[in-house]
C-alpha cells in the first residue's frame, strides 16, 4: 500500500496548461501572487477569477481534486474570516458583550477570504499541472543566473530531486521498522497523544540511522558515477522556450497591465 | 595482452578514531587485469573484497602501494574523473544507488555528469536502456521496479558512461534467484562485448562463470587462477570457512567414496560427462 503513494499533488493529463514550459508556469504563478496583492476592490479579483477559471478549464484538472488540495487550510481560513469580522472597528450591525461585528468588518473579512482562496487555488495549479522533477528543473534553470554570486541554484535541485526519489524509500524503510518494532511488542495505537509519540522514539532512531546509512551509500554511487557538482554537466532534456510559452508570457504581461489598470481607474 | 589495472603491492587500513588501532583491510595484494577478461573476486565477510572493489576506481585510496587504472595512478586527483569514466561500478544495494525517480533520467546521469552533448546521452540511454532489457520502462518510477529491475537500471546508467571496465560488487547479494539469474546473464552479455569486467561475490556459482577467479582471505590474497584450477584445491578453499561449488563438493565426495571422477570439476554438464564415462568403461 506505502507504494502507491503519489508524490506531490500532480495531475497527470496532456492539456496545453501541462504542456507549458514550467518556467513560464513558475512565473505566471508568481505574478498572479503579485496581482492579487495589487487589487483592491472586488471588479479585479473577479477578473482574477476569471482568469484562474479559464486556466483551470483548460487544465481539464476537475474542481473536486483542486478542492481536496483546499481542505488542509479550510482552518487558517476560517481564522483570518473570524479575526477580520470581529476586529475590525467601524458602524456596529451585531454585538454580543465584546463581540461585535461591523459592516468594515465583513467587507474586510470576505475580501480577506477571497483573496486567500484565490492565492490557495491559483498556486496550487502550478504543482497540478507540473511534475515536481520538472518544477525542480525548472527552478534550477531561472536561478542559475544567481550561481555565479554564490547561489546554490544546483545543489537545491539536486536535493529535492534526491528527496522525491528517497521518499517512497524512506516511507518503506518507516513501514518495515515500525513491522519489526510491533512483532516485538510494540504499541503505536493505544494511548495518549503523548504515549504515542514516546512510542514513536523506537522507530526514529533506527529510521535516522538508516537514512544516514542510505545518504552515504547514494554520496559513493552518485561518486562513482562521477557526479561533481553543477559545473561542466550537460542535461538530458534540454529546456526550450517554444512559440506558446511566448504566447503564454504575452498574455501574462496583458493580464498583469489589466489588473494595474483596474487598481488605478476603478 | 594489454593491462587494463594493475594493482602494485596495495594495503589499505581503515581508521577507527584517534585512539583506536587502525584495521589492516588490505595487506600487500598484487595482481593485473587482462583488457576484456572475466575476474571474480571472491571472500568471505570481511576478507576485504568490497575494500578492494573500491580501490579500483579511486572510491578509496591506497593507504600504500599503488593502483592504475589504464595508466592512470588512482592517488593523483587530477586523474580521478578519467579513472572513475573508465572504470564503472555497480553496488550491492539496488535502492541506494539510483538517483532520479525517472528512470532515464537516472541513467542519464553520468553522461551528464561527463558533459556530454544532449543528443549523444539521449542515444546512450535508450541504447543502455536496450542493453539491460529495460526498454519499456524509460519513464517509470524506480521505487515501483522489482530488485532485479533496479539494479539493471543501475547497470544501464553505467554501461550509459561507456566503461572500458565494469567492477560489480556484489551486485546480486540483496536479489532473488530470479534477478540473480538476470544480472548474471547481463554480466555475460557484457563480457561478450568486450568489456572488462570485475565481478565481486560470494556466490560460488557465479564465481566459475568467470576466465579468474581471485580468493581473498584475512585481506591477503589466497589463490588466483582459472575457477578449474583454484576449485581442484578444495581443502585450501575450506580451511578459510569458503564454499567450493555444488559440483565440487560432489565430486569431492565420490572421490573420498572411491568412485573415479577427475578433480576440481565445476560445471553441471561435466560432472554428468564424467559420470556417463564411468558407466561406459563398466
Amino acid at each position: 500500500m506505502i507504494r502507491d503513494i503519489t508524490l506531490g499533488q500532480y495531475y497527470p493529463a496532456d492539456s496545453p496548461i501541462h504542456r507549458l514550459d514550467p518556467r513560464v508556469k513558475i512565473t505566471a504563478t508568481l505574478l498572479f501572487i503579485i496581482e492579487l496583492f495589487i487589487v483592491d476592490n472586488f471588479i479585479g479579483f473577479a477578473i482574477c477569477a476569471a482568469v484562474l477559471g479559464i486556466v483551470i478549464a483548460v487544465s481539464t484538472v476537475p474542481l473536486k481534486f483542486i478542492m481536496r488540495g483546499m481542505k488542509p487550510i479550510l482552518f487558517i481560513l476560517f481564522f483570518t474570516f473570524a479575526l477580520n469580522i470581529f476586529m475590525v472597528k467601524g458602524e456596529v450591525i451585531w454585538e454580543l458583550g465584546f463581540l461585535h461585528i461591523t459592516k468594515e468588518g465583513i467587507k474586510i473579512a470576505v475580501f480577506m477570504a477571497v483573496r486567500l482562496v484565490l492565492l490557495i487555488t491559483g498556486s496550487s495549479m502550478l504543482t497540478l499541472t507540473t511534475k515536481p522533477l520538472n518544477l525542480t528543473d525548472g527552478m534550477e534553470r531561472m536561478l542559475s543566473p544567481f550561481a555565479k554570486l554564490g547561489f546554490p541554484a544546483h545543489e537545491i535541485a539536486m536535493m529535492m530531486t534526491i528527496a522525491l526519489r528517497f521518499i517512497p524509500t524512506l516511507l518503506e524503510e518507516t513501514d518495515k521498522i515500525m513491522k519489526a518494532q510491533q512483532a516485538r511488542g510494540a504499541d503505536f495505537e493505544s494511548g495518549n497523544i503523548i504515549r504515542r509519540a514516546k512510542a514513536l522514539i523506537p522507530v526514529l532512531v533506527p529510521l535516522f540511522v538508516s537514512a544516514f546509512r542510505i545518504a552515504q551509500d547514494l554520496a559513493m554511487a552518485m561518486e562513482a558515477r562521477c557526479y561533481r557538482g553543477g559545473s561542466g554537466r550537460t542535461r538530458l532534456h534540454e529546456m526550450k522556450l517554444r512559440g506558446r510559452d511566448f504566447a503564454a508570457f504575452l498574455l501574462e504581461a496583458a493580464f498583469l497591465a489589466l489588473i494595474i489598470l483596474e487598481a488605478r481607474y476603478f | 595482452m594489454d593491462k587494463v589495472i594493475t594493482v602494485e603491492d596495495l594495503t589499505f587500513e581503515y581508521n577507527r578514531g584517534e585512539n583506536a588501532e587502525p584495521v589492516k583491510a588490505l595487506d600487500g595484494v598484487s595482481f593485473e587485469i587482462d583488457k576484456g577478461s572475466f575476474t571474480a573476486i571472491i571472500g568471505k565477510n570481511g576478507s576485504g573484497k568490497s575494500t578492494l572493489a573500491k580501490n579500483l576506481n579511486g572510491l578509496l585510496i591506497p593507504t600504500s602501494g599503488s593502483v592504475f587504472v589504464e595508466g592512470y595512478d588512482t592517488k593523483d586527483d587530477e586523474a580521478i574523473w578519467e579513472i572513475r569514466q573508465r572504470a564503472g561500478m555497480v553496488f550491492q544495494n539496488p535502492d541506494n544507488q539510483l538517483v532520479s525517480s525517472i528512470v532515464e533520467d537516472d541513467v542519464a546521469f553520468g553522461p551528464e555528469n561527463l558533459g556530454v552533448d544532449p543528443a549523444e546521452i539521449r542515444r546512450r540511454v535508450d541504447k543502455a536502456l536496450e542493453d539491460v532489457n529495460m526498454g519499456e520502462y524509460k519513464m517509470k518510477a524506480p521505487h515501483l521496479l522489482s530488485g532485479g529491475q533496479k539494479q539493471r537500471i543501475a547497470i544501464a546508467g553505467v554501461v550509459a558512461m561507456r566503461p572500458e571496465i565494469i567492477i560489480f560488487d556484489e551486485p546480486t547479494a540483496m536479489l532473488d534467484p530470479k534477478g540473480r539469474k538476470e544480472i548474471m546473464a547481463i554480466i555475460k552479455e557484457l563480457h561478450g562485448e568486450g568489456k572488462t569486467v570485475i565481478l565481486i561475490t560470494h556466490f560460488m556459482e557465479e564465481a566459475i562463470e568467470a576466465d579468474r577467479v581471485i580468493i581473498l582471505n584475512a585481506g591477503k590474497i589466497l589463490l588466483d587462477g582459472a575457477p578449474e584450477e583454484i576449485f581442484k584445491r578444495v581443502d585450501e578453499i575450506r580451511e578459510v570457512n569458503l564454499e567450493v561449488p555444488m559440483m565440487t563438493d560432489l565430486g569431492d565426495r565420490l572421490i573420498a567414496a572411491g568412485i573415479d571422477v577427475p578433480k576440481g570439476i565445476i560445471r553441471e554438464e561435466d560432472m554428468v560427462e564424467a559420470i556417463c564415462r564411468l558407466k561406459s568403461q563398466n
